[in-house]
């Protein structure tokens, strides 16, 4: 059972980090793609609280590190995801209270978590990308990813509800 | 802390998340960051970069071919194909006249210096490996790099020259065995050695990490007392030995001019002849004597496009 869950989770965040570099670049406004590896970290910190996502949000975000074209420097992503898993994880009691908190919580993880990496590649100069820049970007890739969270995230959802079938008892 | 109440009545592990996995994990992170930013060219996790786009580079090739059919249904509601297909020609034919006329200038130029060091004939005589772009860096990413489904196995290594046929669109950073990761020239991080259409002279563009329509270049002139005109041809200057970017490659357009009073020298905004928002068949400049392992066809100067 734990082979085939390790299995779903690889399965699942190769599909989302090459659908993010693959099919949405089509579909991208001025650059901009939904992340998916973030929806599904937020989706794994809503069933299954904060160091599960936290954990997951580091593999996720090495993958979108990792997988060409990325040419950032590795562990920017991880790093932001981490915090996304982390702190998603932290109110998901609230957030599963109702569509809307969920939406709420999905941008302000994305917003979080796009953060966290234009703040680190201010930091470390990787590119040395304009503040101005940075603003113009984030607010696009908010709306992109809560524009797609109502395909997305019950999908996740239920896919890692289905995992751990024993956490069902407790709602 | 709304939900205490409803906590206390989960497991021990559920009431108190532990810090200790979010430290653990955040200073794998911190780890990997700092490997990777010390390390520079030959860092730790190179290794594990170059087995990533082992495993994620057939992927997406895969993935590309499944999707590409779909970039064609909004066509098909649209127009119908016999216009389609006039608009292709048509716009071949627009973009086979502007290369010809892009060049011209620069062609005409080295004709009256009599520049011996850089042969004319070598600006059309490249030999290309046709690829496709089958994956693109976010903007999230603030980085302006594609994925394109030609590796070392056609024989593409980092480097290289990538061009399409409306102009330069960057070189090759890494390559793995069934794809390469391409730096566009409008990255942050790009710089290309250019040269002017009309005057000659040269400068360095920089990008400004933009992809979409607001993609431009930064061309910083080396001669301070030249103004670049307007609409003037921004070409490649080209690189010791052709690495990383072969000469007289058509870049932009000069869109405007400006001097700082802090900067001795004028800059102007160039405008890229490529779209990179809608980048697909590239060409990748290659030694034409070789043959590469996979078989794949050139594109050579004597229009023998043999392809696959």
């Amino acid at each position: 059972m734990i082979v085939l869950r390790v299995l779903v989770v690889t399965v699942v965040i190769t599909l989302a980090v090459t659908l993010q570099v693959a099919l949405f670049p089509y579909l991208a406004y001025d650059g901009v793609v939904p992340n998916l590896a973030l929806l599904v970290v937020v989706a794994a910190a809503l069933i299954r609280g904060p160091e599960f996502a936290a954990g997951l949000g580091f593999l996720a975000g090495l993958a979108v590190d990792l997988a060409p074209p990325a040419d950032q420097v590795a562990g920017r992503w991880a790093l932001a995801l981490v915090v996304v898993g982390y702190l998603a994880g932290r109110v998901r009691h609230d957030a599963r209270t109702s569509a809307v908190a969920a939406i709420v919580t999905v941008a302000a993880s994305s917003f979080v978590g796009t953060s966290i990496f234009a703040l680190s590649g201010l930091l470390l100069r990787d590119p040395a990308v304009p503040v101005a820049e940075a603003l113009s970007v984030i607010p696009v890739a908010v709306s992109y990813d809560v524009l797609l969270t109502p395909f997305v995230l019950p999908l996740m959802m239920r896919l890692f509800q289905r995992l751990e079938p024993r956490r069902q008892v407790v709602y | 802390m709304a939900s205490r109440s409803r906590r206390s009545s989960q497991s021990g592990q559920d009431a108190r998340p532990s810090k200790a996995v979010l430290v653990l994990l955040l200073l794998a992170s911190f780890t990997v960051i700092t490997l990777d930013v010390r390390g520079g060219d030959d860092s730790p996790v190179e290794p594990l970069r170059s087995a990533a786009g082992e495993v994620f580079g057939p992927v997406e090739v895969l993935t590309a071919s499944v999707v590409r059919p779909f970039r064609a249904v909004p066509d098909f509601l649209t127009t119908t194909s016999s216009l389609r297909s006039d608009v292709e020609r048509l716009e071949a034919e627009n973009s086979a006249l502007r290369g010809e006329l892009t060049t011209t200038v620069v062609d005409r130029n080295r004709a009256d210096e009599l520049d011996g060091l850089l042969e004319t004939s070598r600006s059309t005589g490249y030999a290309l490996l046709p690829a496709r772009v089958i994956g693109m860096g976010p903007a999230q990413s603030f980085s302006s790099t594609v994925t394109i489904d030609a590796g070392t196995s056609a024989g593409v290594r980092p480097d290289m020259t990538v061009v399409n046929n409306d102009g330069l669109v960057g070189r090759v950073l890494r390559a793995d065995r069934r794809s390469a990761t391409v730096l566009l020239i409008v990255d942050a991080e790009s710089v290309v050695g250019g040269r002017l259409g009309a005057s000659m002279e040269v400068g360095f563009l920089r990008g400004r990490g933009r992809v979409g329509d607001r993609g431009r270049l930064d061309l910083d002139l080396v001669d301070n007392a030249v103004t670049p005109a307007q609409d003037d041809i921004v070409v490649t200057w080209g690189s010791r030995n052709d690495v990383p970017y072969v000469s007289g490659v058509p870049i932009g357009r000069v869109q405007s001019v400006y001097s700082s009073p802090r900067e001795l020298s004028k800059q102007a905004v160039i405008e890229p002849l490529v779209d990179f928002s809608s980048l697909d068949l590239v060409g990748i400049v290659v030694d034409g004597d070789r043959v590469s392992d996979e078989g794949r066809g050139l594109i050579t100067a004597q229009g023998e496009g043999t392809g696959p």
